[in-house]
Protein backbone atom coordinates (compact mmCIF):
# COMPACT_ATOMS: atom_id res chain seq x y z
CA UNK A 1 0.00 0.00 0.00
CA UNK A 2 1.06 3.55 -0.60
CA UNK A 3 -0.51 6.63 0.94
CA UNK A 4 -0.04 10.34 0.35
CA UNK A 5 0.46 10.89 4.07
CA UNK A 6 1.57 8.38 6.68
CA UNK A 7 1.80 8.99 10.41
CA UNK A 8 3.62 6.75 12.88
CA UNK A 9 2.15 7.19 16.34
CA UNK A 10 -1.39 7.47 17.56
CA UNK A 11 -1.38 10.16 20.22
CA UNK A 12 -1.54 13.96 20.43
CA UNK A 13 0.93 14.59 17.59
CA UNK A 14 -0.66 12.10 15.21
CA UNK A 15 -4.17 13.40 15.88
CA UNK A 16 -3.02 17.02 15.52
CA UNK A 17 -1.48 16.17 12.16
CA UNK A 18 -4.58 14.36 10.87
CA UNK A 19 -6.88 17.19 11.90
CA UNK A 20 -4.65 19.72 10.15
CA UNK A 21 -4.40 17.64 6.97
CA UNK A 22 -8.16 17.19 6.78
CA UNK A 23 -8.75 20.91 7.24
CA UNK A 24 -6.85 21.51 4.02
CA UNK A 25 -7.18 18.33 2.03
CA UNK A 26 -10.13 15.97 2.09
CA UNK A 27 -9.11 13.89 -0.88
CA UNK A 28 -5.60 12.60 -0.23
CA UNK A 29 -5.02 9.19 1.31
CA UNK A 30 -3.87 9.07 4.93
CA UNK A 31 -2.75 6.18 7.12
CA UNK A 32 -1.76 5.96 10.76
CA UNK A 33 0.45 3.20 12.16
CA UNK A 34 0.66 2.54 15.90
CA UNK A 35 2.31 -0.15 17.98
CA UNK A 36 -0.46 -0.07 20.58
CA UNK A 37 -3.74 -1.71 19.71
CA UNK A 38 -5.91 1.01 21.24
CA UNK A 39 -7.84 3.77 19.54
CA UNK A 40 -6.25 7.21 20.07
CA UNK A 41 -6.20 7.66 23.82
CA UNK A 42 -4.65 10.26 26.07
CA UNK A 43 -1.56 9.13 27.93
CA UNK A 44 -1.94 12.18 30.11
CA UNK A 45 -5.17 10.69 31.45
CA UNK A 46 -3.82 7.40 32.73
CA UNK A 47 -3.33 8.66 36.31
CA UNK A 48 -6.99 9.77 36.27
CA UNK A 49 -8.01 6.33 35.03
CA UNK A 50 -5.99 4.64 37.77
CA UNK A 51 -7.66 6.96 40.25
CA UNK A 52 -11.13 5.98 39.04
CA UNK A 53 -11.94 9.59 38.14
CA UNK A 54 -12.65 8.42 34.61
CA UNK A 55 -13.69 5.09 33.18
CA UNK A 56 -11.91 3.46 30.30
CA UNK A 57 -14.33 4.90 27.70
CA UNK A 58 -13.35 8.44 28.70
CA UNK A 59 -9.65 7.86 28.18
CA UNK A 60 -10.10 8.11 24.43
CA UNK A 61 -8.94 11.40 23.07
CA UNK A 62 -11.26 11.45 20.10
CA UNK A 63 -14.63 9.77 19.42
CA UNK A 64 -14.57 6.07 18.41
CA UNK A 65 -15.44 6.87 14.78
CA UNK A 66 -12.65 9.46 14.49
CA UNK A 67 -10.57 7.58 11.90
CA UNK A 68 -13.63 6.70 9.86
CA UNK A 69 -14.85 10.27 9.83
CA UNK A 70 -11.38 11.52 8.96
CA UNK A 71 -11.10 8.88 6.23
CA UNK A 72 -7.87 7.51 7.65
CA UNK A 73 -6.69 3.90 7.43
CA UNK A 74 -5.61 2.94 10.94
CA UNK A 75 -3.03 0.20 11.38
CA UNK A 76 -3.29 -0.30 15.13
CA UNK A 77 -1.23 -2.88 16.98
CA UNK A 78 1.22 -2.82 14.09
CA UNK A 79 4.72 -1.79 15.03
CA UNK A 80 6.84 0.27 12.64
CA UNK A 81 10.44 -0.87 12.94
CA UNK A 82 12.22 1.12 10.28
CA UNK A 83 12.06 3.61 7.44
CA UNK A 84 13.45 3.17 3.96
CA UNK A 85 14.05 6.77 2.96
CA UNK A 86 14.99 5.98 -0.64
CA UNK A 87 11.94 3.89 -1.53
CA UNK A 88 9.90 6.03 0.89
CA UNK A 89 8.41 3.17 2.83
CA UNK A 90 7.76 2.40 6.49
CA UNK A 91 8.94 -1.09 7.43
CA UNK A 92 6.64 -3.03 9.72
CA UNK A 93 7.52 -5.65 12.30
CA UNK A 94 5.22 -8.13 10.56
CA UNK A 95 7.34 -7.80 7.42
CA UNK A 96 4.93 -5.51 5.58
CA UNK A 97 5.73 -2.17 4.04
CA UNK A 98 3.65 0.96 3.78
CA UNK A 99 4.70 3.58 1.24
CA UNK A 100 4.35 7.29 1.85
CA UNK A 101 4.48 10.59 0.04
CA UNK A 102 5.06 12.54 3.24
CA UNK A 103 5.71 11.02 6.65
CA UNK A 104 5.25 12.18 10.24
CA UNK A 105 7.13 10.40 13.01
CA UNK A 106 5.25 10.85 16.28
CA UNK A 107 6.43 7.83 18.19
CA UNK A 108 6.53 9.54 21.58
CA UNK A 109 8.73 8.47 24.44
CA UNK A 110 9.73 5.33 26.20
CA UNK A 111 10.27 5.04 29.92
CA UNK A 112 13.84 5.07 31.11
CA UNK A 113 14.63 1.97 33.15
CA UNK A 114 17.49 2.64 35.55
CA UNK A 115 20.09 -0.06 36.11
CA UNK A 116 18.89 -1.78 39.28
CA UNK A 117 20.20 -5.17 40.35
CA UNK A 118 17.61 -7.95 40.38
CA UNK A 119 14.99 -6.02 38.45
CA UNK A 120 14.40 -8.25 35.47
CA UNK A 121 11.52 -10.69 35.51
CA UNK A 122 9.81 -9.20 38.58
CA UNK A 123 6.04 -9.19 38.21
CA UNK A 124 5.13 -6.33 40.52
CA UNK A 125 7.32 -3.74 38.82
CA UNK A 126 5.66 -1.21 36.53
CA UNK A 127 6.50 1.81 34.46
CA UNK A 128 3.71 4.32 33.98
CA UNK A 129 3.40 5.60 30.45
CA UNK A 130 0.99 3.46 28.49
CA UNK A 131 -2.57 2.38 29.04
CA UNK A 132 -1.44 -1.21 29.55
CA UNK A 133 0.79 -0.01 32.39
CA UNK A 134 -2.19 1.64 34.07
CA UNK A 135 -4.35 -1.45 33.60
CA UNK A 136 -1.57 -3.55 35.13
CA UNK A 137 -1.13 -1.24 38.11
CA UNK A 138 -4.90 -1.05 38.62
CA UNK A 139 -5.02 -4.83 38.93
CA UNK A 140 -1.94 -4.99 41.14
CA UNK A 141 -3.15 -2.45 43.69
CA UNK A 142 -6.18 -4.58 44.53
CA UNK A 143 -3.94 -6.69 46.73
CA UNK A 144 -1.17 -4.20 47.55
CA UNK A 145 -0.79 -2.54 50.95
CA UNK A 146 2.40 -0.66 50.20
CA UNK A 147 4.14 0.83 47.18
CA UNK A 148 7.40 2.51 46.32
CA UNK A 149 7.56 5.07 43.53
CA UNK A 150 11.02 5.68 42.14
CA UNK A 151 11.17 9.22 40.78
CA UNK A 152 9.70 12.46 42.14
CA UNK A 153 8.78 14.02 38.82
CA UNK A 154 5.28 14.88 37.64
CA UNK A 155 4.31 11.33 36.68
CA UNK A 156 5.82 9.75 39.80
CA UNK A 157 4.07 12.21 42.09
CA UNK A 158 0.74 11.84 40.29
CA UNK A 159 0.91 8.06 40.70
CA UNK A 160 1.96 8.41 44.35
CA UNK A 161 -1.04 10.64 45.04
CA UNK A 162 -3.46 8.19 43.43
CA UNK A 163 -2.01 5.21 45.29
CA UNK A 164 -2.21 7.11 48.56
CA UNK A 165 -5.86 7.85 47.92
CA UNK A 166 -6.35 4.11 47.55
CA UNK A 167 -5.12 3.79 51.16
CA UNK A 168 -1.79 2.37 50.12
CA UNK A 169 1.33 3.22 52.12
CA UNK A 170 3.42 5.10 49.58
CA UNK A 171 7.08 6.05 49.61
CA UNK A 172 8.59 8.21 46.87
CA UNK A 173 12.34 7.89 46.32
CA UNK A 174 13.99 10.79 44.48
CA UNK A 175 17.65 11.25 43.62
CA UNK A 176 17.65 15.06 43.68
CA UNK A 177 17.45 17.10 46.87
CA UNK A 178 13.81 18.01 46.12
CA UNK A 179 10.87 16.82 44.03
CA UNK A 180 10.06 18.29 40.59
CA UNK A 181 13.54 19.83 40.49
CA UNK A 182 13.71 20.32 36.71
CA UNK A 183 10.21 21.81 36.46
CA UNK A 184 9.80 24.24 39.38
CA UNK A 185 11.92 26.18 41.88
CA UNK A 186 12.78 25.18 45.45
CA UNK A 187 9.93 27.18 47.01
CA UNK A 188 7.37 25.36 44.89
CA UNK A 189 9.00 21.97 45.53
CA UNK A 190 8.65 22.73 49.20
CA UNK A 191 4.94 23.47 48.88
CA UNK A 192 4.49 20.17 47.04
CA UNK A 193 6.52 18.20 49.58
CA UNK A 194 4.47 19.68 52.43
CA UNK A 195 1.29 18.66 50.64
CA UNK A 196 2.48 15.07 50.26
CA UNK A 197 3.69 14.91 53.87
CA UNK A 198 0.31 16.13 55.14
CA UNK A 199 -1.38 13.42 53.14
CA UNK A 200 0.82 10.72 54.55
CA UNK A 201 3.15 10.09 51.61
CA UNK A 202 6.75 9.59 52.63
CA UNK A 203 9.34 11.23 50.37
CA UNK A 204 12.95 10.13 50.57
CA UNK A 205 15.36 12.55 48.86
CA UNK A 206 18.95 12.27 47.66
CA UNK A 207 18.63 8.55 47.48
CA UNK A 208 17.87 5.85 44.95
CA UNK A 209 17.24 2.14 44.63
CA UNK A 210 20.33 0.07 43.93
CA UNK A 211 18.89 -3.42 44.31
CA UNK A 212 15.60 -5.22 44.56
CA UNK A 213 15.12 -8.49 46.43
CA UNK A 214 12.49 -11.13 45.70
CA UNK A 215 11.80 -14.25 43.65
CA UNK A 216 9.50 -13.31 40.78
CA UNK A 217 8.05 -10.53 42.88
CA UNK A 218 9.90 -7.70 44.57
CA UNK A 219 9.62 -8.03 48.35
CA UNK A 220 11.96 -5.26 49.38
CA UNK A 221 14.25 -2.66 47.87
CA UNK A 222 17.72 -1.66 48.99
CA UNK A 223 18.61 2.01 48.77
CA UNK A 224 21.92 3.68 48.01
CA UNK A 225 22.43 4.49 51.68
CA UNK A 226 22.03 0.82 52.58
CA UNK A 227 18.56 1.08 54.12
CA UNK A 228 15.89 -1.46 53.20
CA UNK A 229 12.21 -0.92 52.49
CA UNK A 230 9.66 -3.71 52.13
CA UNK A 231 7.06 -3.19 49.39
CA UNK A 232 4.22 -4.88 47.53
CA UNK A 233 4.64 -2.79 44.40
CA UNK A 234 7.40 -0.85 42.65
CA UNK A 235 6.66 1.91 40.14
CA UNK A 236 9.52 3.23 38.02
CA UNK A 237 8.94 6.85 37.02
CA UNK A 238 12.41 8.25 36.55
CA UNK A 239 11.77 9.80 33.21
CA UNK A 240 10.94 9.36 29.58
CA UNK A 241 13.39 9.25 26.70
CA UNK A 242 12.58 10.06 23.07
CA UNK A 243 11.52 6.91 21.25
CA UNK A 244 13.68 7.21 18.15
CA UNK A 245 14.14 3.51 17.39
CA UNK A 246 12.28 3.70 14.09
CA UNK A 247 14.84 6.08 12.52
CA UNK A 248 17.85 3.93 13.41
CA UNK A 249 19.99 3.19 10.36
CA UNK A 250 18.45 6.07 8.42
CA UNK A 251 20.06 9.40 7.50
CA UNK A 252 17.49 11.18 9.67
CA UNK A 253 19.46 13.26 12.15
CA UNK A 254 19.01 12.44 15.81
CA UNK A 255 20.53 14.34 18.69
CA UNK A 256 18.73 13.60 21.95
CA UNK A 257 15.53 13.47 19.94
CA UNK A 258 14.84 13.58 16.21
CA UNK A 259 16.03 17.02 15.13
CA UNK A 260 13.43 19.15 13.37
CA UNK A 261 13.37 22.68 12.00
CA UNK A 262 10.60 25.23 12.56
CA UNK A 263 8.51 23.53 9.89
CA UNK A 264 8.78 20.33 11.97
CA UNK A 265 10.72 18.73 9.12
CA UNK A 266 13.62 16.38 9.86
CA UNK A 267 16.94 16.42 8.03
CA UNK A 268 15.31 14.32 5.30
CA UNK A 269 12.92 16.18 3.03
CA UNK A 270 9.29 15.24 3.34
CA UNK A 271 9.79 13.44 6.64
CA UNK A 272 8.55 15.26 9.72
CA UNK A 273 8.63 14.60 13.45
CA UNK A 274 6.88 16.00 16.51
CA UNK A 275 6.13 15.36 20.16
CA UNK A 276 8.17 13.47 22.71
CA UNK A 277 10.40 11.81 20.09
CA UNK A 278 11.51 15.12 18.59
CA UNK A 279 13.83 17.93 19.51
CA UNK A 280 12.29 21.28 18.79
CA UNK A 281 13.29 24.94 19.02
CA UNK A 282 12.43 26.43 22.42
CA UNK A 283 12.06 30.19 21.90
CA UNK A 284 12.88 31.05 25.53
CA UNK A 285 15.73 28.59 25.89
CA UNK A 286 17.07 29.77 22.54
CA UNK A 287 18.02 26.33 21.25
CA UNK A 288 16.57 22.99 20.30
CA UNK A 289 15.53 20.65 23.07
CA UNK A 290 13.16 17.78 23.81
CA UNK A 291 9.87 19.18 25.12
CA UNK A 292 7.77 16.17 26.08
CA UNK A 293 4.51 18.07 26.57
CA UNK A 294 0.99 17.38 25.42
CA UNK A 295 0.23 20.81 23.85
CA UNK A 296 3.62 20.86 22.14
CA UNK A 297 2.99 17.46 20.60
CA UNK A 298 -0.43 18.47 19.32
CA UNK A 299 0.66 21.82 17.88
CA UNK A 300 3.84 20.25 16.47
CA UNK A 301 1.69 17.66 14.69
CA UNK A 302 -0.61 20.37 13.46
CA UNK A 303 2.20 22.51 12.08
CA UNK A 304 3.72 19.41 10.46
CA UNK A 305 0.33 18.58 8.91
CA UNK A 306 0.04 22.02 7.34
CA UNK A 307 3.55 21.84 5.91
CA UNK A 308 2.98 18.31 4.62
CA UNK A 309 0.03 19.71 2.66
CA UNK A 310 2.23 22.42 1.23
CA UNK A 311 1.02 25.28 3.40
CA UNK A 312 4.04 26.91 5.00
CA UNK A 313 3.72 27.23 8.74
CA UNK A 314 6.30 27.61 11.48
CA UNK A 315 6.18 26.50 15.08
CA UNK A 316 7.98 29.36 16.74
CA UNK A 317 6.46 29.53 20.18
CA UNK A 318 7.28 26.20 21.76
CA UNK A 319 8.66 26.27 25.25
CA UNK A 320 8.37 24.33 28.48
CA UNK A 321 4.92 24.58 30.07
CA UNK A 322 3.20 22.46 32.67
CA UNK A 323 -0.18 22.49 34.36
CA UNK A 324 -0.08 20.12 37.32
CA UNK A 325 -1.92 19.39 40.51
CA UNK A 326 -1.13 17.37 43.60
CA UNK A 327 -3.98 16.84 46.04
CA UNK A 328 -5.58 20.32 46.10
CA UNK A 329 -2.46 22.23 45.10
CA UNK A 330 -2.54 23.51 41.53
CA UNK A 331 0.60 24.68 39.75
CA UNK A 332 1.32 26.20 36.36
CA UNK A 333 4.89 26.78 35.26
CA UNK A 334 6.32 27.90 31.93
CA UNK A 335 9.55 28.96 30.31
CA UNK A 336 12.85 28.72 32.13
CA UNK A 337 13.01 27.35 35.66
CA UNK A 338 15.26 29.91 37.36
CA UNK A 339 16.46 29.73 41.00
CA UNK A 340 15.56 32.66 43.24
CA UNK A 341 19.19 33.60 43.84
CA UNK A 342 19.96 33.98 40.14
CA UNK A 343 22.26 36.86 39.18
CA UNK A 344 21.40 36.58 35.54
CA UNK A 345 17.67 37.18 35.90
CA UNK A 346 15.56 39.69 37.75
CA UNK A 347 13.37 37.70 40.14
CA UNK A 348 9.96 38.89 41.29
CA UNK A 349 8.07 36.69 43.72
CA UNK A 350 5.52 36.66 46.45
CA UNK A 351 4.58 33.83 48.79
CA UNK A 352 1.51 33.78 50.98
CA UNK A 353 2.54 31.02 53.34
CA UNK A 354 -0.77 30.72 55.11
CA UNK A 355 -2.83 30.32 51.93
CA UNK A 356 0.03 28.65 50.08
CA UNK A 357 -0.18 30.94 47.14
CA UNK A 358 3.01 31.63 45.25
CA UNK A 359 3.76 33.74 42.18
CA UNK A 360 7.22 34.00 40.75
CA UNK A 361 8.61 35.61 37.62
CA UNK A 362 12.07 35.54 36.12
CA UNK A 363 12.71 38.52 33.87
CA UNK A 364 15.49 39.07 31.38
CA UNK A 365 15.87 42.41 29.64
CA UNK A 366 12.39 43.28 30.86
CA UNK A 367 10.80 40.22 29.25
CA UNK A 368 9.33 37.25 31.08
CA UNK A 369 11.68 34.28 30.69
CA UNK A 370 9.81 32.02 33.08
CA UNK A 371 7.05 32.00 35.66
CA UNK A 372 5.48 29.78 38.29
CA UNK A 373 2.04 30.08 39.82
CA UNK A 374 1.11 27.81 42.70
CA UNK A 375 -2.09 27.71 44.71
CA UNK A 376 -3.93 30.03 42.35
CA UNK A 377 -3.44 29.63 38.65
CA UNK A 378 -6.30 31.74 37.31
CA UNK A 379 -5.69 33.30 33.89
CA UNK A 380 -2.15 31.91 33.67
CA UNK A 381 -2.44 31.97 29.86
CA UNK A 382 -2.18 35.75 29.83
CA UNK A 383 1.31 35.43 31.31
CA UNK A 384 2.23 32.83 28.72
CA UNK A 385 1.00 35.24 26.07
CA UNK A 386 3.19 38.06 27.46
CA UNK A 387 6.11 35.67 27.34
CA UNK A 388 5.42 34.51 23.79
CA UNK A 389 5.05 38.05 22.51
CA UNK A 390 8.20 39.18 24.28
CA UNK A 391 6.36 42.10 25.86
CA UNK A 392 8.56 44.38 27.94
CA UNK A 393 6.86 44.22 31.33
CA UNK A 394 9.17 46.64 33.19
CA UNK A 395 6.56 49.35 33.35
CA UNK A 396 3.98 47.21 35.14
CA UNK A 397 6.08 44.37 36.58
CA UNK A 398 4.86 44.77 40.17
CA UNK A 399 1.33 44.12 39.00
CA UNK A 400 2.33 40.65 37.76
CA UNK A 401 2.35 39.61 41.40
CA UNK A 402 -1.35 40.42 41.83
CA UNK A 403 -3.39 37.24 42.19
CA UNK A 404 -6.07 38.65 39.90
CA UNK A 405 -3.68 40.01 37.29
CA UNK A 406 -5.54 40.63 34.04
CA UNK A 407 -5.69 42.75 30.91
CA UNK A 408 -6.82 45.72 33.00
CA UNK A 409 -3.35 45.74 34.56
CA UNK A 410 -1.62 46.27 31.24
CA UNK A 411 -0.91 49.72 29.84
CA UNK A 412 -3.58 50.55 27.31
CA UNK A 413 -1.48 50.30 24.13
CA UNK A 414 -0.12 46.89 25.06
CA UNK A 415 -3.55 45.69 26.12
CA UNK A 416 -5.26 46.38 22.81
CA UNK A 417 -2.30 45.18 20.83
CA UNK A 418 -2.39 41.83 22.61
CA UNK A 419 -6.12 41.49 22.42
CA UNK A 420 -5.76 42.13 18.73
CA UNK A 421 -7.72 44.09 16.18
CA UNK A 422 -10.18 41.26 16.13
CA UNK A 423 -11.35 41.95 19.64
CA UNK A 424 -12.96 45.28 19.31
CA UNK A 425 -14.14 46.30 22.71
CA UNK A 426 -17.21 44.32 23.61
CA UNK A 427 -17.73 42.46 20.36
CA UNK A 428 -18.86 38.88 20.78
CA UNK A 429 -17.85 36.94 17.76
CA UNK A 430 -19.81 33.96 16.74
CA UNK A 431 -16.79 32.99 14.76
CA UNK A 432 -13.71 34.88 13.99
CA UNK A 433 -10.49 34.42 12.18
CA UNK A 434 -7.93 34.22 14.92
CA UNK A 435 -4.55 34.39 13.23
CA UNK A 436 -2.68 37.12 14.96
CA UNK A 437 0.28 38.93 13.66
CA UNK A 438 1.90 39.32 17.01
CA UNK A 439 5.13 41.04 17.72
CA UNK A 440 8.43 40.18 19.32
CA UNK A 441 9.90 36.76 19.72
CA UNK A 442 6.90 34.70 18.80
CA UNK A 443 6.13 36.95 15.85
CA UNK A 444 3.11 35.65 13.99
CA UNK A 445 3.24 32.50 16.08
CA UNK A 446 4.02 30.62 12.92
CA UNK A 447 0.48 30.94 11.74
CA UNK A 448 1.03 33.43 9.03
CA UNK A 449 1.09 31.93 5.59
CA UNK A 450 4.19 32.77 3.64
CA UNK A 451 6.08 33.86 6.69
CA UNK A 452 9.80 33.31 6.25
CA UNK A 453 12.26 32.78 9.07
CA UNK B 1 -20.54 52.03 32.50
CA UNK B 2 -19.09 49.17 34.51
CA UNK B 3 -22.60 47.86 35.28
CA UNK B 4 -21.60 44.17 35.09
CA UNK B 5 -25.05 43.37 33.70
CA UNK B 6 -23.51 41.12 31.07
CA UNK B 7 -22.08 39.05 33.92
CA UNK B 8 -25.42 38.95 35.68
CA UNK B 9 -27.29 37.80 32.57
CA UNK B 10 -24.58 35.35 31.64
CA UNK B 11 -24.90 33.79 35.09
CA UNK B 12 -28.66 33.60 34.70
CA UNK B 13 -28.37 32.06 31.25
CA UNK B 14 -26.21 29.28 32.70
CA UNK B 15 -28.36 28.73 35.79
CA UNK B 16 -30.81 25.90 36.23
CA UNK B 17 -33.99 27.97 36.24
CA UNK B 18 -32.83 30.68 33.82
CA UNK B 19 -34.85 33.03 35.99
CA UNK B 20 -32.96 35.91 37.52
CA UNK B 21 -34.75 35.89 40.88
CA UNK B 22 -34.85 32.14 41.32
CA UNK B 23 -31.27 31.73 40.14
CA UNK B 24 -29.74 34.15 42.60
CA UNK B 25 -32.05 33.50 45.57
CA UNK B 26 -32.86 29.84 45.57
CA UNK B 27 -30.45 27.82 43.50
CA UNK B 28 -28.05 25.66 45.43
CA UNK B 29 -25.19 26.50 43.10
CA UNK B 30 -24.51 30.18 42.99
CA UNK B 31 -24.96 31.28 39.39
CA UNK B 32 -21.65 32.35 37.90
CA UNK B 33 -20.81 34.29 34.77
CA UNK B 34 -18.56 32.89 32.06
CA UNK B 35 -17.25 36.23 30.93
CA UNK B 36 -15.14 38.72 32.79
CA UNK B 37 -15.59 42.44 33.19
CA UNK B 38 -12.17 43.93 33.70
CA UNK B 39 -11.86 47.30 35.31
CA UNK B 40 -9.15 49.86 34.83
CA UNK B 41 -10.85 53.04 36.00
CA UNK B 42 -12.31 54.97 34.33
CA UNK B 43 -12.41 52.26 31.70
CA UNK B 44 -14.05 48.87 31.97
CA UNK B 45 -14.51 46.21 29.34
CA UNK B 46 -16.06 42.78 28.92
CA UNK B 47 -13.75 39.97 27.95
CA UNK B 48 -15.11 36.69 26.70
CA UNK B 49 -13.94 33.64 24.81
CA UNK B 50 -13.03 34.56 21.24
CA UNK B 51 -13.81 31.11 19.89
CA UNK B 52 -10.45 31.29 18.15
CA UNK B 53 -9.87 29.80 14.74
CA UNK B 54 -6.93 28.00 16.28
CA UNK B 55 -7.82 27.58 19.93
CA UNK B 56 -4.79 27.10 22.15
CA UNK B 57 -7.10 25.81 24.91
CA UNK B 58 -8.31 23.00 22.67
CA UNK B 59 -4.78 22.17 21.52
CA UNK B 60 -3.66 21.92 25.15
CA UNK B 61 -6.68 19.94 26.39
CA UNK B 62 -5.46 16.48 27.43
CA UNK B 63 -8.87 14.81 27.47
CA UNK B 64 -10.60 16.03 24.31
CA UNK B 65 -13.17 17.85 26.48
CA UNK B 66 -12.64 21.07 24.53
CA UNK B 67 -13.72 20.80 20.94
CA UNK B 68 -14.90 22.91 18.05
CA UNK B 69 -18.37 22.41 16.64
CA UNK B 70 -19.31 22.73 12.99
CA UNK B 71 -20.17 26.40 13.36
CA UNK B 72 -16.75 27.10 14.79
CA UNK B 73 -17.74 27.50 18.41
CA UNK B 74 -15.24 26.20 20.95
CA UNK B 75 -17.26 24.15 23.43
CA UNK B 76 -16.52 22.27 26.63
CA UNK B 77 -17.82 18.77 27.38
CA UNK B 78 -17.82 18.72 31.15
CA UNK B 79 -18.25 14.95 31.30
CA UNK B 80 -14.83 14.51 29.69
CA UNK B 81 -13.03 17.20 31.69
CA UNK B 82 -10.57 16.03 34.36
CA UNK B 83 -9.96 19.57 35.67
CA UNK B 84 -6.23 19.63 34.85
CA UNK B 85 -6.28 23.36 33.97
CA UNK B 86 -4.16 22.94 30.84
CA UNK B 87 -6.69 25.27 29.17
CA UNK B 88 -6.17 27.87 31.91
CA UNK B 89 -2.46 27.70 31.14
CA UNK B 90 -3.02 28.00 27.40
CA UNK B 91 -5.78 30.59 26.84
CA UNK B 92 -4.02 33.83 25.88
CA UNK B 93 -7.05 35.91 26.90
CA UNK B 94 -7.57 34.40 30.33
CA UNK B 95 -11.12 33.86 29.12
CA UNK B 96 -11.63 30.48 30.77
CA UNK B 97 -12.65 30.88 34.38
CA UNK B 98 -12.38 28.60 37.39
CA UNK B 99 -15.54 28.04 39.41
CA UNK B 100 -14.43 29.10 42.90
CA UNK B 101 -16.84 26.65 44.54
CA UNK B 102 -16.33 23.50 42.51
CA UNK B 103 -12.98 24.09 40.83
CA UNK B 104 -14.54 23.17 37.49
CA UNK B 105 -14.00 25.39 34.49
CA UNK B 106 -16.46 27.95 33.16
CA UNK B 107 -16.36 28.83 29.52
CA UNK B 108 -18.50 30.90 27.17
CA UNK B 109 -20.63 28.67 24.94
CA UNK B 110 -22.23 31.58 23.06
CA UNK B 111 -25.51 30.38 24.56
CA UNK B 112 -26.04 27.83 21.82
CA UNK B 113 -29.26 26.65 23.45
CA UNK B 114 -30.72 30.12 23.73
CA UNK B 115 -29.99 31.15 20.18
CA UNK B 116 -28.74 34.61 21.06
CA UNK B 117 -26.29 35.60 23.82
CA UNK B 118 -28.04 37.51 26.65
CA UNK B 119 -24.81 39.38 27.48
CA UNK B 120 -25.29 41.20 24.18
CA UNK B 121 -29.06 41.42 24.32
CA UNK B 122 -29.19 42.92 27.81
CA UNK B 123 -26.29 45.36 27.53
CA UNK B 124 -27.94 48.73 28.28
CA UNK B 125 -25.24 50.71 26.53
CA UNK B 126 -25.06 48.60 23.35
CA UNK B 127 -21.40 48.09 24.14
CA UNK B 128 -21.61 44.44 23.16
CA UNK B 129 -22.26 43.25 19.65
CA UNK B 130 -22.89 39.81 18.22
CA UNK B 131 -21.19 39.42 14.86
CA UNK B 132 -21.15 36.49 12.52
CA UNK B 133 -17.87 35.90 10.77
CA UNK B 134 -17.18 33.46 8.00
CA UNK B 135 -14.90 30.58 8.89
CA UNK B 136 -11.35 31.38 7.86
CA UNK B 137 -12.62 34.61 6.30
CA UNK B 138 -9.19 36.06 5.64
CA UNK B 139 -7.62 32.98 4.23
CA UNK B 140 -7.56 32.88 0.48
Amino acid sequence: MRYDYVIIGNSAGGVGCIEAIRELDEASSVAIIAAEKYHAYSRALIPYYLDGKIELDKIYYRPPDFYEKMDVDAYLGVKAVGIDVSSREVLLENGGRIGFGKLLIATGGRPFIPPIEGLSGQKNVFTFLKLDDAIGVKEAIKSAGSAIVLGGGIIGLMVAEVLRRKSIEVTVVELADRVLAPVVDATTSNLVQEKFAENGVKIILQNTITKVVGEGEVEKVILKDGSELPTDLLILAVGVRPNTEVVRDTPIKVNRGIVVNKYMETSVEGIYACGDCAEIYDFVFGANRVLPLWPTAYVGGRVAGFNMCGRRREYTYATSMNAMHFFDLYIVSAGLNVPNDSDEFEILCTLDERRRIYRKFALKDGQIAGFILAGRVDRAGILLKLMKEGVNVSEFKDRLLKEDFGYADLPEEIRWELLGDKVKLGVVYEYEHGYEHGHGRAACEGRCEGHEA
Amino acid sequence: MNCHLCEVWCAVAHSKSKDIIKAFLYEEQKPLPRLIVEESRPESFALQCKHCDEPDCMFACISGALYKDKEGRVLHDESKCVVCYSCIMACPYGAIKINPFTGKILKCDLCVDLGFPPCVEKCPNNALEYVEVEIGAEES
